[in-house]
């Protein structure tokens, strides 16, 4: 029994991030790799009034949105938490951004501002449900998800609301040394997000509290606040994303935008490393869970795969990546080998 | 042998890492209610889980009713006529107590559950008891006693031959008590076996007729009731030789003899009180002294430790620190006032398992600075690195996950989490619970060192030798009331076992 027990440690040590990045990241080389030999045209690119253009660009730009929800959602689930409601949050967000920006004479900087504090307070309302008020985080945040589109569509009175404001389609379309310039934002929130996790003690908490709420409460920490300022940060990032979302499409459609992101969002995250339990977050780890998701979804579109269908090999790729990071698959299959072996 | 229900012979059980039952004997007998005694770790709950199917047992043979009997699963052993009551109340709040009486064995017809099969089946089982409860109502519009009742009645629908009550009374008031043990003594009478875990030592003595002692997995010993003096119980529960301590009595005591009696007093906590956890207690604490809370388990040691911590909020009393009269509702306020506690439970309570070493040491520290003044990587570092050197906790590296570490260098680590912090009174709830003999004395050498810098450590532990030996100031509980209290060369483990095992209405 103890000679198993010792064997069913890993043989090898990998640092801890590094061992867990070490999937996602492998799944999504093995699909690259596959489009390299498979897929025409899948790695070809062409430059074009010195922008980028091509699937591998393509894959950057439409993955913005899962990539800036999964960076608030990683924080969210490493509280041991979950917040349904990005995506309608980024149709409020949407939704504020177009309409304001169609008021005559209105500063643009005021109309990004609006968006996102209105975002931020939506993640204040789940905040205080979760964190103060202790409700379970699938039905908090639910209240928002169910609800906010209705907001959204309160606030364009039910509407599609267009416009025309180059700030703001720049935002969606534009372009930045050569990329889209959505990366450009998914760039800077990860560089602040790192920052403001790893150069303060958010993320020491955010882990702690996650990883044993008990004891992190003993060792005086206030998982309050902290869960707190998950679900406050998801929020703000769901007004980005739904900023950028609306400009892309130069419009605020309440019922489109951002809809299932959430579970993408959370799919990207999980797949990147971290545990809907709660404990360690791999933020690096979540941007390529999220591009994983965003490559299979090209490869079908280039694979004429058809829509309805695409959802299929999809679920199955996602399945993998999460067996081979179970431990208990690993036990699982290391019993099949080793009964294999002895027989 | 007609008279005996249950007989186990040799049963052991290992765990990894330890042997939890060594070749344990155990009879029961038709018609009599045996206490099951012992201190944490003796193998109570793992004797009656192999019993009960939960475990399979490694050794030994279960005779039931003269059947040898090798149960898999609880169900099986239910099916075996083997019955068990859990301390916590393991029943659906919102069905009604019928619907919780048949809950899993509907009595059915044509395949759909036939309800009034099922209110008769509950009102049978709950007469057993000479109870009259009303079977349709809500089970949790009953009081916690009914409740238990409930799940004894559950019990009995079985047709149970033998019933395990884990303790039952622990979270019953006095009258609740005596009504579970009405319809204990009625079940007894039936000629129903029954094995009665408690800590509590007055209910054993009022209720059972035998009582087994276990210590460390091992058999101590089988007694009746009736001549087992009170005072060779508890010493039999802890491992200490009674006749022998008494021999050393007039030795003089080693750590003890250093008392001050006139040092200043830091923390004075005056009839604090908390209903169903203890009753209203006095402490006095001095700096540079080491006050020790004695007791067995489940005696209100723990208890006091939340309540001055404030994880459990007093429903009366007051706490002063240096004069001052002081509320304290959180962990987060006692720990500013500069308190700090290392909970019994460590792997549930203390460690972030899956954190590493120097964060684990360092969190205590940053949760006090808050989240914006973050301590850099390198001062965490030199932080965790000076505490890993001076506790000596055996760990490959700083960065390694504090899950892998044995047990006594986790609890190193969450000592060095609070040390850093320097607090001025340091509560030890269990420091030296499951850990090895070296490190053990390394903790008690700690605390001495301590002590002698002027901290006040409040010292829990169910070691009476480890009290005597690392106290200036002992306070014992028994049945979650303070019973006695000694101070200086009146601290003997004589003085404090007899304490705990005195009888109220002897003293």
């Amino acid at each position: 029994m103890k000679l198993d027990y010792a064997q069913s440690r890993q043989p090898f040590a990998l640092p801890g991030w590094l061992a867990k990045l070490i999937w996602p990241v492998a799944a999504l080389a093995l699909l690259l790799a596959f489009n390299l030999f498979f897929t025409k045209q899948f790695f070809k690119l062409e430059i074009r009034d010195g922008h980028f253009y091509g699937c591998l660009i393509d894959i950057l730009n439409r993955g913005s949105q899962v990539m800036l929800l999964s960076l608030g959602m990683t924080l969210v689930l490493a509280t041991g938490g979950v917040d349904l409601s990005v995506g309608a949050v980024m149709a409020i967000a949407g939704a504020v951004a177009a309409e304001m920006i169609n008021v005559p004479a209105m500063p643009f900087p005021l109309v990004i501002a609006a968006a996102l504090a209105i975002s931020v307070l939506a993640g204040v309302w789940n905040g205080l449900l979760v964190g103060v008020f202790r409700i379970q985080p699938i039905v908090a945040t639910l209240v928002l998800m169910v609800a906010g589109r209705g907001v959204a569509q309160l606030i364009t009175g039910g509407q599609y609301t267009t416009f025309t404001d180059s700030r703001l389609v720049f935002l969606g379309n534009g372009h930045f040394l050569g990329l889209p310039f959505p990366v450009t934002i998914v760039a800077v929130m990860f560089a602040i997000t790192a920052i403001l996790t790893r150069k303060t003690a958010l993320g020491l908490f955010v882990e702690s509290v996650g990883d044993n709420e008990t004891a992190s409460h003993y060792a005086g920490i206030s998982s309050r606040t902290v869960k707190f300022m998950a679900y406050v940060f998801a929020g703000f990032c769901a007004g980005l994303a739904g900023i950028v979302a609306a400009a892309n499409i130069k419009c605020a459609d309440s019922n489109h935008i951002g809809l299932f992101l959430e579970l993408d969002a959370i799919l990207a995250v999980v797949v990147g490393g971290t545990a809907l339990a709660g404990g360690r977050f791999y933020l690096f780890g979540s941007i390529v869970g999220a591009l994983l998701i965003q490559t299979l979804t090209t490869t079908m579109y280039m694979r004429d795969v058809s829509p309805e269908v695409a959802p299929v090999p999809k679920a199955i790729v996602i399945i993998l990546v999460c067996l081979i990071q179970s431990p208990a698959f690993h036990q699982q299959v290391r019993k099949l080998f080793t009964r294999k072996a002895t027989a | 042998m007609p008279d005996q229900l249950l007989q186990m012979q040799g049963i052991s059980k290992r765990f990894p890492g330890v042997l939890a039952l060594d070749r344990v004997d155990f009879t029961l007998r038709r018609g009599q209610i045996h206490g099951l005694m012992g201190e944490n770790g003796a193998g109570k709950s793992t004797l009656v889980k192999t019993l009960t199917g939960v475990h399979r047992r490694d050794a030994g043979t279960v005779l039931l009713d003269g059947q040898p009997i090798d149960p898999r699963s609880p169900k099986q052993a239910e099916a075996l006529g083997i019955s068990t009551v859990y301390q916590e109340v393991n029943l659906i709040p919102h069905l009604s107590v019928a619907e919780n009486i048949c809950l899993g064995r509907e009595p059915t017809r044509f395949g759909r559950i036939c309800w009034r099969a099922v209110s008769q089946r509950a009102e049978a089982a709950i007469s057993r008891l000479d109870l009259h409860i009303d079977v349709s109502k809500e089970l949790s519009s009953c009081s916690i006693a009914i409740q238990q009742m409930v799940a004894i009645a559950r019990a009995l629908d079985i047709d149970a031959r033998l019933l395990i009550l884990d303790e039952p009374t622990s979270s019953l008031d006095e009258n609740e008590s005596q009504e579970l043990f009405g319809v204990m003594r009625k079940l007894r009478d039936q000629g129903l076996g029954i094995i009665f875990i408690t800590h509590f030592l007055d209910q054993v003595y009022e209720v059972s007729d035998h009582i087994t002692v276990l210590r460390d997995g091992r058999l101590v010993g089988e007694y009746e009731t009736a001549s087992l003096q009170r005072v060779d119980l508890v010493s039999r529960m802890i491992g200490k030789d009674f006749s022998q301590i008494e021999a050393a009595r007039h030795a003089p005591p080693t750590a003890s003899a250093t008392t001050a009696p006139h040092k200043e007093k830091f923390v004075q906590v005056s009839a604090l009180t908390r209903q169903g956890s203890i009753a209203p207690i006095d402490i006095t604490i001095a700096r540079g002294e080491t006050v020790g809370l004695a007791g067995l388990l489940g005696s209100g040691r723990t208890e006091t430790a939340r309540l001055l911590f404030g994880i459990d909020k007093p429903d009366s009393g007051s706490i002063t620190v240096d004069g001052q009269l002081v509320s304290i509702s959180s962990p987060r306020q006692a720990i500013r006032l500069g308190f700090a506690f290392t909970p019994e439970n460590r792997k549930v309570e203390g460690i972030i398992p899956h954190l590493s070493v120097r964060e684990n040491i360092i969190l205590a520290i940053q949760a006090n600075k808050g989240i914006w003044a973050a301590l850099s990587r390198a001062e965490q570092l030199r932080i965790a690195d000076s505490f890993i050197t001076a506790l000596g906790i055996k760990t490959p590296s700083p960065e390694q996950a504090v899950a892998n570490l044995s047990g006594g260098n986790q609890q190193k680590v969450l000592l060095a989490r609070w040390l850093a912090n320097h607090p001025r009174l340091f509560i030890l709830d269990e420091p030296t619970r499951g850990i090895d003999v070296g490190a053990k004395a390394e903790i008690e050498k700690l605390i001495a060192s301590l002590c002698a810098e002027g901290m006040a450590i409040l010292f829990i532990s169910s070691e009476l030798e480890e009290v005597v030996r690392d106290c200036q100031r002992v306070v014992v509980l028994r049945d979650r009331a303070k019973v006695g209290e000694f101070t200086g060369d009146q601290i003997s483990e004589h003085a404090i076992m007899q304490t705990i095992a005195r009888h109220e209405h002897e003293a």
